[in-house]
């Protein structure tokens, strides 16, 4: 099962939970993905050791997308 | 604000002006902080010879203008070792400490995790060099294991805990490196020696793994 979560101040809270062959989970993942999005969160996939990638479109066959704030310089 | 192009920290839509990073950039930013320390050094050493060739009994105002010069350098140092402390209290409870270090955990894998309980950074080797990320910044250990650039890059929001911070950090890293390195703002670039020493003891043996890491790059 997929999972979407987010990096906050409980440590991280999951979203959703999806499976590719159920379309209910499917629509309420891409939901709260989208919401998450347009509150300005970023939303990243591993892809290998040392390397992660933005996506913009809930990528349904990852394992995991995080969801993280954005950074600055301190 | 132009969009980043694709591949790239969309956060450097904040600092456009800020050329990216690279191989050439750091170099010269290498140089330019060697001359800088150079020129707050030289002339009050200069000042201590000058003064004790033209008259010895000088020599406590030439003490005093060698321990300015000693002061200036070690300050800065200070300022690099500072990005990799924590600052002030945990912001999170025990209990979102040990969810944030479990996701951690699954990012870096368990023996980066147990090297991230014991000195509070996490090793990851780059194509710059190997980074030592810390929760409120971030050291880049260069080719070499000599040289160390301190930069000063967080998450700015006050309830995460320290280890999601570093995740934060973390995956912002391994998405774009280059970009990372041109978001951070620099605080210091020195020899590794005048970090190691302002760094609390628990974090050296974090700043010497990948000094050996990095030594093994060159």
């Amino acid at each position: 099962m997929s999972k979407l979560i987010r990096m906050d101040h409980t440590g991280h809270t999951t979203l959703a939970e999806w499976t590719t062959d159920d379309p209910a989970l499917i629509e309420a993942a891409v939901a709260a993905f989208r919401a998450e999005l347009d509150r300005g969160s970023i939303a990243m996939v591993t892809t290998g050791p040392g390397h992660a990638e933005m996506v913009r479109e809930l990528p349904l066959d990852a394992d995991l997308v995080i969801m993280r704030r954005p950074i600055a310089g301190g | 604000m132009a969009e980043p192009a694709a591949g790239t920290l969309p956060e450097l839509a904040a600092v456009p002006w800020r050329p990216l990073a690279d191989e050439r950039t750091l170099r010269r930013t290498a140089f330019w902080w060697t001359l800088t320390t150079l020129s707050h050094v030289v002339p009050f050493c200069a000042v201590a010879v000058g003064l004790f060739l033209l008259q010895p009994l000088t020599f406590p105002i030439g003490l005093l203008a060698l321990g300015h010069a000693w002061v200036i350098c070690e300050v800065y140092a200070q300022r690099g070792a500072n990005v990799a402390k924590p600052r002030g209290p945990q912001p999170g409870t025990e209990a979102s400490e040990r969810t944030a270090l479990g996701l951690l955990g699954d990012l870096v894998g368990h023996d980066a995790r147990d090297g991230y309980e014991r000195t509070g950074l996490v090793c990851e080797p780059g194509t710059l060099g190997v980074w030592l990320v810390g929760e409120q910044g971030a050291l880049l250990v260069r080719p070499g294991g000599r040289r160390v650039h301190c930069y000063c890059v967080r998450v700015p929001e006050p309830n995460l805990p320290r280890a999601d911070r570093v995740a934060h950090l973390l995956l912002a890293l391994r998405m774009d490196e280059r970009g990372f390195a041109t978001l951070a703002n620099g605080a210091f670039c020195g020899a590794r020696w005048r970090v190691r020493r302002r760094l609390p003891s628990a974090m050296r043996p974090g700043l010497d793994a990948a000094a050996r890491l990095a030594r093994a790059r060159v």
